[in-house]
């Protein structure tokens, strides 16, 4: 491969930053249009890369687009880059969230340039994260995004916001804390900092040196912060809901899919044997983060805490895709990953457009509103039929291949008794989208929103991007399941298929 | 007169200056204090060398420097505290806590 | 006769009103004449209706009475999962394509003067299409994934056809009901898809019918799979105890409840039910619970059309009832006689409804005790109402007595018990259409302006769905219909039309169904007794009828608001924000804590610290002394 793709992908939206940043008097005209290119072409790459993407069997478990160079060469660390049919729909769903949180910025009028510096950056980390195939520079990237959204949150935020990006801050660094000193064990045991190599050449060396199981909870924990997993989840409606419109997109979007990867690409690939023993304990949690989500979901009155909590019901189904460690289920988190991306970058986005322009976002107070704003109560409708996992969305395609994969996966005993419980969150999550669409969008209009503006342009667009991809998915599946089947096919394999 | 008896005395003046350091109000006497407990390290010195390597000076021009740098330790020591107490009124080193976060 | 149908023009059946959802959505929507969508959306059912027709030939003349129609890949894995979207083309399907196109039609046409200058006219045809593009599918689809598909599409559309005037705050509250309500059903259908694909590894229904048969699959796993089954069936068609979304339901546009609540979209258990017959048939368990709460359902909701005011509740009511018979038919008799009377119900009822809607469209209200007399003002409509209640309440030679004949024959000859219930119930039925027919038509004018008879664009479709639940029943005198779809022989048509009075069965049903009529007469007509004064003789029964049981308390105050609302969700949430948000808050506040009190030792005094010094000094050297 002659051009770095991927390093391009990675670090033009740093560029980008970085002009914002440091060429004096921009007007905060041209910085939105600098910061649109600088995501807009990353997402053209990130497209063309999936079109060039090798999807033949022969190619599973190998990584495409891989750059390789010698970063610190005392610990054997590489920057060393590449995909494979896992994380490449991850870099896609980046990508195209990174642009369309510029256009969903387009109002931002507040310290512009800062805003979109930091937002520019915020993508960076996060495709690093998803390119990384070094544990060193993952744990570089995966902290880098602790700054940007630090930032995001505290200024551009609303309400609680400071109390919301310190929790933020201090949860994820308290999970990062014990990632590194996973990740530093696991360089001690190996002697190696590549993902590839450790997880093909097993962990015999390791086991010798220190048990399997205290590394795998130590990186586990980082992850299941990010994820979130019960009971570690409490940073998360606290920070989406004081985050600005855009912050939340990414976050829901992108950010804490951050972790579900991590605990595919580390974990259960590293770690097979370990994952297998302690899946029952993991499959309870996503159980129990499914259903008390949803139960929790249910009392909120807030349209962003709503969603947010909403989040981690749906976060619970990609856990318990993953512990039960069947290809489809794998599969299945993997498209739920990516389907919960569009869908709650949709639903947050559309939320983000009604707080704007009716200036409430207390559900009790808002009602009736299909009348007077029909097309922002269309997208929100569309999006909230995603989420209640409607056949024809991304939604149902993800949540029932989790479902049939869980449900016969051979693996875990019992995995089908947990499937059985979180089917129960659909029901839950139909009541919960219903309750807040009815209670928003029908009923009698309220005069004082008569003047209530309806969506925009620029709002059509990014709506209708993130509707067409949710629709493409759901309707043909395949443009996903193939990629992501080269990518998981090896990890399954570990499990006996 | 063997070794021990020196740094006896060196101990017992080093004592006394510790206590009267740390328990003194004024900010002089203070100063007083640590003077007599880098002269008990003084006399250690001088004595170490006299006893173990009669032969070389290196305590003696050891304590030579050490008294070079308290006089000049007293000099700063006492400035400031003349400049503090013009600007508080006071060298009482209890209500002195600019230290203070 | 050799009829062949190409396979793209099955595919067309289908492919046509989801044609017509798109275009209205994205081109004619925009274009602002809302008559082009109506012409569109009739148009397009239209041909489908055509095509189902020859659908229906094409089957007929086939040899196994199965087209074989190969799918598309749709959900493929490699060596994991393959289910495709493919047309399963038998006489079941032939015959609910049939129901579906033409009762889609007929309301279709009728909704251009129902629906005349509302100013949802685009949307209204928009989903119109879409629900009769996702109820074909349903019907189409050859395997369970793909029909679980299309039925929660079709619960979209439920949903959003209810809540059509999403203003009304009853609307949205009944389009929401609904819609959960049957989502409680699916959670069972989507286990039993679950159960069934670890069992089997396949999704497709031939393959399980065959697993079935040969006892590949039985034991407590097919049982729980088709009471699954059976639960999403019973969401979806209104089975007690997930009956009480329908009646709500009726808030919707008349045409609708017509469509979806009455022929369609609620008869869809029935066929889920029927379509996975040799699961059932392997199952004696699963059967008798079919059979049971057919029954119970349909005797339940017949108790509360007798006491209700509004003549679509009433409907909506005897929809439940009906539906409780197919159940009742199908777990006694068989695909064919559940299936029959499906077939027979979806043109009377949906001609109740429309007869109902004509009413509305005259008078602007759906209370009886505000109608009377329009006999000689609406002569179409009350003609129509009156073969439709005929009909349903199974008057020889209509099409109801045929299939609720087989469904008594069956019922007694396998569940005696439940026979009993049927057959009380037909008596109740006979006395609640005719209070309807009675307190509607009968009588003089209790309201308020002055009614006129509806529009031909209203009275054709009304005519035409007359006819045929006129005729409709006739199919099966001669067994025709029982062996296309597979069971028993066929005899001879004078035989059967006439040698039915041989059986002392048919005497017994008619006689109840005639002794309904007559108390109904009696109350309503004559006035020989006042329903008051019966009305308060019994009242403990009739406020329990009229409160519906208390079942719409006991799910939405007791159980959802008490138990789970503000019981088990609050306590959850409650533990989130305090419990668990508290041990984190908690664990920062107490760290807060400890750092506030050690700064104090921070005094801002050098003797202090000294003493500090010299303390750790002192322990670090006392220290060498003890452990070096």
């Amino acid at each position: 491969m002659d051009f770095s793709y991927l390093s391009a992908i990675i670090f033009l939206p740093l560029a980008g930053a970085l002009i914002i940043a440091l060429v004096p008097g921009l007007s905060a005209r041209l910085t939105r249009y600098i910061a649109a290119l600088f995501s807009l072409i990353p997402l053209g790459i990130a497209i063309y890369l999936f079109t060039a993407f090798d999807r033949s069997a022969s190619m599973a478990g190998v990584m495409q687009f891989e750059e390789s160079l010698s970063w610190i060469p005392a610990i054997n660390a590489d920057y060393h880059l590449g995909v494979d049919g896992l994380s490449l729909p991850l870099l896609l769903l980046t990508t195209l969230l990174g642009f369309i949180v510029v256009l969903v910025s387009w109002k931002i009028n507040l310290r512009v340039r800062q805003y979109f510096f930091w937002l520019l950056l915020l993508e960076t980390s996060i495709l690093g994260v998803f390119c990384s195939l070094d544990l060193m520079l993952f744990f570089v990237f995966w902290e880098i995004e602790v700054i940007p959204m630090f930032f995001l949150i505290s200024i551009w935020g609303s309400g609680r916001k400071e109390y919301s990006a310190t929790k933020y801050v201090l949860y994820t660094l308290f999970g990062s804390a014990l990632m590194l000193a996973g990740i530093l064990s696991l360089y001690f045991a190996t002697g190696s900092l590549n993902m590839v190599d450790i997880s093909q050449q097993g962990l015999a060396v390791a086991q010798a040196v220190m048990p399997a199981a205290p590394i795998f909870f130590l990186l586990l924990t980082g992850f299941a912060v990010k994820l979130p997993v019960f009971p570690l989840h409490t940073w998360l409606p606290d920070a989406h809901t004081d985050a600005p419109t855009a912050a939340s997109v990414m976050l829901a979007g992108a950010l804490i899919k951050m972790g579900g990867y991590g605990m595919i690409r580390v974990c259960v690939s590293i770690f097979p044997q370990t994952s297998q023993q302690y899946a029952p304990l993991l499959l309870a949690l996503a159980t129990i983060s499914v259903i008390y989500g949803a139960a929790v979901t249910l009392r909120q009155t807030d349209i962003k805490r709503l969603i947010a909590y909403s989040s981690i019901s749906h976060m619970g189904f990609v856990l318990l895709g993953i512990f039960a460690l069947g290809e489809l289920s794998l599969i299945g988190a993997g498209l739920q990953m990516f389907s919960h991306g569009i869908i709650t970058g949709l639903l947050f986005a559309v939320t983000g457009i009604i707080m704007h322009n009716t200036g409430e976002r207390n559900i009790k107070k808002l009602g009736g509103l299909a009348r007077q704003i029909p097309l922002i109560a269309l997208f929100f409708i569309i999006g909230g039929l995603g989420a209640i996992a409607l056949p024809s969305t991304s939604g149902f395609v993800a949540e029932v291949s989790i479902f049939l994969g869980a449900f016969s996966s051979n693996t875990i005993g019992n995995a089908y008794i947990f499937t059985f419980i979180c089917l129960l969150g659909i029901v839950l999550a139909a009541i919960y989208v219903l309750w807040l669409v009815q209670r928003v969008f029908f009923g009698s209009p309220i005069s004082r929103f008569n003047a209530v503006l309806d969506a925009d342009k620029t709002e059509i667009l990014y709506c209708s991007i993130f509707i067409i991809v949710m629709f493409a998915v759901g309707i043909f599946p395949s443009i996903l399941t193939d990629v992501l089947q080269t990518g998981i096919a090896p990890i399954a394999s570990f499990f006996g298929g | 007169m063997s070794l021990e008896h020196y740094l006896v005395l060196s101990a017992v003046i080093f004592c006394i200056g510790l206590y009267g350091a740390l328990s003194k109000r004024s900010a002089v006497v203070i100063l007083m204090c640590i003077e007599l407990m880098l002269n008990a390290a003084n006399i250690a010195l001088v004595a170490f060398s006299r006893y173990i390597t009669p032969t070389l000076l290196t305590g003696q021009v050891f304590s030579i420097f050490s008294i070079l740098v308290a006089a000049a330790e007293v000099t700063i020591g006492l400035a400031i505290i003349i400049a503090i107490y013009r600007r508080h009124e006071t060298i009482d080193a209890s209500k002195i806590n600019l230290l203070k976060w | 006769m050799q009829v062949t149908m190409p396979n793209e023009l099955v595919w067309l059946i289908f492919l046509l009103p989801l044609a017509s959802f798109i275009v209205i959505s994205f081109i004619t929507r925009l274009l602002g004449n809302p008559k082009f969508s109506g012409y569109l959306s009739i148009g397009a059912i239209l041909a489908s209706t055509c095509l189902a027709f020859w659908a229906l030939f094409s089957v007929i003349s086939s040899p196994h009475h199965e087209l074989v129609i190969p799918g598309f890949k749709w959900l493929f894995i490699d060596g994991v999962i393959d289910i495709r979207l493919g047309i399963i083309m038998d006489s079941l399907t032939a015959i609910m394509l049939l129901v579906v196109t033409i009762v889609s039609l007929m309301v279709q046409i009728y909704s251009q003067g129902y629906m005349h200058n509302d100013p949802g006219y685009h949307r209204y045809y928009a989903f119109m299409s879409l629900f009769t593009a996702s109820m074909l599918g349903l019907v189409l689809a050859d395997n369970l994934l793909m029909m679980f598909f299309f039925w929660e599409l079709v619960g979209l559309c439920s949903y959003l056809l209810i809540g059509f005037w999403f203003n009304r705050p009853a609307a949205a509250n009944a389009a929401k009901k609904a819609f959960i309500i049957t989502r409680i059903g699916d959670f069972g259908f989507l286990a039993a898809i679950l159960l069934l694909f670890s069992q089997t590894g396949t999704l497709d229904i031939a393959q399980l019918h065959g697993l079935a048969v040969a006892g590949t699959l039985g034991g407590a796993a097919l049982t729980w799979a088709a009471i699954g089954i059976f639960m999403g069936a019973a969401g979806k068609s209104a089975q007690f105890p997930l009956h009480v979304w329908l009646p709500d339901a009726m808030e919707g546009p008349t045409p609708v409840s017509a469509l979806i609540h009455a022929a369609t979209m609620v008869a869809a258990g029935i066929f889920l039910v029927a379509r996975m017959y040799p699961l059932f048939e392997h199952s004696p368990e699963a059967l008798l619970t079919v059979s049971i709460i057919g029954a119970v359902t349909a005797i339940l909701s017949a108790g509360i059309a007798l006491v209700m005011t509004d003549i679509k509740r009433v409907l909506a009511y005897s929809t439940i009832s009906q539906l409780g018979y197919m159940m009742l038919g199908l777990g006694t008799g068989g695909v064919a006689v559940g299936i029959f009377h499906l077939f027979n119900h979806a043109f009377f009822k949906a001609l109740l409804f429309l007869g109902a809607g004509s009413v509305n469209h005259a008078t602007g209200t759906f209370d009886m005790r505000r109608m009377g007399g329009l006999k000689k003002i609406m002569p179409w409509t009350y003609a129509t109402f009156l073969i439709a209640s005929l009909s349903i309440i199974g008057i020889w030679p209509l099409a109801g007595f045929w299939s609720k004949d087989e469904i008594l024959a069956s019922a007694l000859e396998n569940q005696p018990v439940l026979f009993v219930l049927a057959l009380i119930t037909v008596f109740m039925t006979a006395f609640y259409m005719f209070r309807v027919v009675f307190l509607t038509f009968g009588g003089s004018y209790r309201g308020e302006g002055k009614p006129h008879e509806s529009s031909a664009v209203m009275t054709l479709p009304m005519v035409v769905l007359a006819v045929l639940a006129i005729v409709t029943g006739l199919l099966n005198v001669s067994g025709w219909f029982g062996s296309f779809m597979g069971h028993g022989e066929t005899h001879g048509f004078i035989e059967g039309f006439f040698g039915i009075f041989s059986h002392p069965l048919t005497w017994v049903s008619l006689i109840m169904a005639g002794a309904g009529v007559l108390l109904s007469y009696a109350i309503y007509s004559a006035r020989w007794l006042s329903a008051e004064r019966i009305g308060k003789l019994f009242s403990p029964v009739y406020s329990l009828l009229s409160r519906k049981y208390l079942l719409d308390e006991l799910y939405e105050r007791i159980i959802a608001r008490k138990i789970f609302y503000e019981g088990l969700f609050s306590g959850l949430s409650f533990i989130d924000s305090h419990g668990i948000d508290g041990l984190v808050n908690g664990a920062a506040a107490s760290i807060n804590n400890a750092g506030r009190r050690a700064r104090k030792t921070h005094s801002g005094q050098l003797q202090l610290y000294g003493i500090f010094i010299i303390l750790g000094i002192t322990l670090i050297i006392l220290a060498m002394f003890i452990f070096g």
